[in-house]
């Protein structure tokens, strides 16, 4: 495929100029033309008042197509830490299920390590089958032993979909998979629905920091994977009496250059943990001193909550790194997320955008945070967030 | 140790926005910079070899205005440039991307190859173990700390999402990075003179061996079929009156959401 213009049609207005990310578009002789510089991310295509920017197919095109027809079936892959099968596999596994159902198939989970009593978990939260490898090997992670032996799963069984989280892990060892069986791998996905026409599945993530969605399609190759991010699908009703099966995979000929010689779990991260939390109080360099902090982390309790920070606070030395949330820190998802003195930088946004409910404060009306907020106030924190505590206070 | 670093050249995203109006995106000017992430590993590679001696080459596959990436790098420390650049590689995913890369690779050599975690435009993170998977050597992702080097082993600090694992490698490795791991130092005179001279060795589709299918848009098996711009939130609301009777309402809210 090429993106072209049109020249007899192109008028010369710019405005595709302006909408390409990598200056690959130029006037010249009052024409548009696209150079080397394309990446074919079709930015450009719906800005043309003209319609002079088409995308032109070339039969060199196209990927050689699999026989799509010998695979079946939605897999997710459910990883653990210490044996503990993370919150992120059961919300794949109520995604999985809505797929399933759509494609009228079969939903099973893929688990290395750990224990039975977790692999009936996994069919209590969804799975109609788990794939179960209980090898000591798998008790750490390394990326090696992990992609051989999914790629021998899905070489074997031949799911059409396969699911895990956006994790260290699953980012880390999901794109050897993808390589080795010559398929496709959308990362960190918010969204996934099944293409009507075609059954395909639409692969829908954000890119260039959280600034654009995109949708990505893997038509000709099989397995489709995706890495999808935590805390963004909905878990399916737990049902403690559901029936699955559970089959036993040997571990064979697994091999591993890397070792994990020690894990630290850090204090900080452990009592933050920000990502599991339902609300989260966070400030930003509007709180001006460390002390904010202190009336936060009280709002934060008084809420059940954890605190959160911008880039900002922490570079100031306000509050430590663990506390991040953003672009370059931790990307959350909780009910509540309470904005104090944070201007809404897009780095900051992209981490948190997607909570459920977004309040914010801020003693300026223009700051962008403002337009995520479900709720606003204008206001000093220092002025709000203390009158809110007494209230709390009272009203317990 | 031979060292490579792989850079990618990007548009600076933060200042990447979307009209809501027509879904497109408005770029008023953003300039091309050398991906963040990468700024850290090629600082990772210049210390490694201050330690351990050797040579640092920086490769990139991009348009040939991507050459000015590569002489950044050089004024900053390394010692020499590879450009994949060839028409043929247009249209590529994160499968066609690392497959060019790696036979690059193969034909520089290296002991350690140190990628970007991820790169700000695409964001995916998968060029650098989709490489590792191709050349059939480990990986290690979100390095954050190095802690020790020997001929044939390396010792780092893995990030994980519930603190961190110390992690041990034989060489050859790959290893993508976090920017916890260093601070990038800046270009010196001495560099900028360097890069100014520095001969870009160009590679292209023939000179890495690579069959075509593998290739561009015909060795990607992922495509992208649309952009759009992210939703805003639809229910949002300006609180209005006095600070208190904000408060007010706010209490009122966090009760209807059971948080109080
Ligand atoms: C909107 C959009 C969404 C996309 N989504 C996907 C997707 O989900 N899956 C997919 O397979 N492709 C996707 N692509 C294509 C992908 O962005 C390109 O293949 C891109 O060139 C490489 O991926 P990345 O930018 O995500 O790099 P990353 O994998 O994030 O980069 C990691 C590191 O690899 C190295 N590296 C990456 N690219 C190069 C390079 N050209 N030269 C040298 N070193 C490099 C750098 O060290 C970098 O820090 C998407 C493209 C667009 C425009």
């Amino acid at each position: 495929m090429r993106i072209v213009i049109e020249q007899n049609r192109c008028i010369g207005c710019g405005a595709c100029v302006e909408s390409c990310p990598y200056s690959a578009i130029l006037i010249e002789a009052e024409k548009a033309s696209i150079n080397e510089y394309c990446q074919l991310c079709r930015a450009c295509l719906s800005v043309c008042p003209e319609g002079a920017i088409i995308e032109k197919s070339e039969e060199s095109d196209n990927i050689e197509v699999v026989d799509l027809s010998a695979y079946k079936g939605v897999w997710v892959f459910a990883e653990q830490r210490d044996g503990h099968v993370a919150s992120v596999a059961f919300e794949l596994l109520g995604e999985g299920r809505k797929l399933a159902k759509e494609l009228n198939t079969e939903l099973s989970a893929v688990l290395f390590g750990s224990t039975e009593a977790e692999a009936k978990e996994l069919i209590r939260w969804g799975a109609d089958r788990v794939y179960h490898c209980r090898d000591r090997i798998f008790d750490s992670f390394n990326d090696e032993p992990y992609s051989q032996q999914l790629i021998k799963l899905i070489t074997r069984f031949k799911p059409s979909i396969v699911l895990s989280g956006a994790t260290p892990i699953g980012r880390s060892f999901i794109p050897r998979v993808a390589a080795r069986l010559r398929t496709g791998l959308t990362a960190d996905c918010t969204a996934l629905q099944i293409d009507k026409d075609s059954g395909n599945l639409l692969q829908i993530r954000p890119a260039f920091g959280g600034n654009i969605m995109a949708t990505i399609l893997c038509p000709n190759r099989r397995p489709q994977m995706s890495t999808v991010r935590p805390r963004v699908m909905k878990r399916c009703d737990y049902e403690p009496d559901r029936q699955g099966e559970i089959i036993e995979i040997a571990a064979e000929g697994l091999s591993s250059n890397t070792e994990v010689l020690e894990t630290h779990k850090e204090a900080s991260y452990c009592k933050v943990n920000l990502q599991e939390a339902e609300v989260i109080v966070s400030g930003g360099r509007g709180l001006g001193n460390p002390k904010g902090f202190e009336m936060l982390q009280e709002l934060a309790s008084l809420l059940d909550g954890s605190v959160g920070a911008s880039r900002a606070a922490v570079d100031e030395g306000w509050i430590k790194y663990s506390h991040q949330v953003g672009q370059t820190g931790k990307t959350v998802c909780p009910k509540i997320y309470i904005a104090c003195g944070i201007s809404g930088a897009v780095q900051h946004l992209v981490g948190m955008s997607s909570s459920d409910i977004i309040i914010a404060i801020n003693k300026n009306p223009e700051a962008p945070i403002f337009n995520v907020a479900n709720f606003g106030i204008e206001g000093d924190v220092y002025e709000v967030v203390p009158l809110l505590i007494k209230k709390i206070r009272e009203s317990k | 140790m031979r060292l490579i670093v792989c850079i990618k050249q990007v548009p600076d995203t933060a200042e990447v926005r979307i009209n809501p109006e027509t879904n497109t995106l408005i770029r008023e000017g953003v300039p091309s910079i050398i991906n963040p992430y990468d700024m850290h590993a090629l600082e990772a590679a210049i210390a490694i070899k201050e330690r351990k001696g050797g040579k640092v080459t920086v490769l990139t596959m991009g348009p040939p205005q991507a050459e000015t990436a590569l002489r950044e790098a050089i004024s900053i420390g390394a010692d020499d440039g590879v450009l994949l650049t060839d028409r043929a590689f247009a249209g590529s995913d994160t499968w066609a991307t690392s497959f060019a890369l790696y036979k690059a690779a193969l034909k520089i050599g290296f002991d350690i190859i140190i990628c970007g975690k991820q790169a700000i435009d695409g964001d995916t993170a998968q060029v650098g173990p989709e490489m590792a998977e191709f050349l059939n050597i480990p990986h290690i992702s979100y390095v954050k700390a190095i802690e020790d080097i020997s001929e044939s082993s390396i010792t780092v600090q893995r990030m994980m999402d519930d603190g961190y694992d110390v992690v041990r490698s034989k060489l050859p490795v790959l290893l993508t990075v976090v920017k916890e791991l260093n601070t990038p130092r800046l270009p010196s005179l001495k560099g900028k003179m360097a890069a100014k001279k520095a001969v870009i060795n160009k590679m292209t589709k023939e000179s890495i061996e690579a069959e075509e299918d593998n290739l561009g848009l015909k060795g990607s098996p992922t495509m992208v079929k649309n952009i759009f711009a992210p939703e805003a939130k639809k229910d949002r609301k300006m609180l209005t009156g006095s600070i208190e009777q904000q408060v007010d309402q706010l209490l009122e809210e966090l009760r209807r959401l059971k948080c109080v």
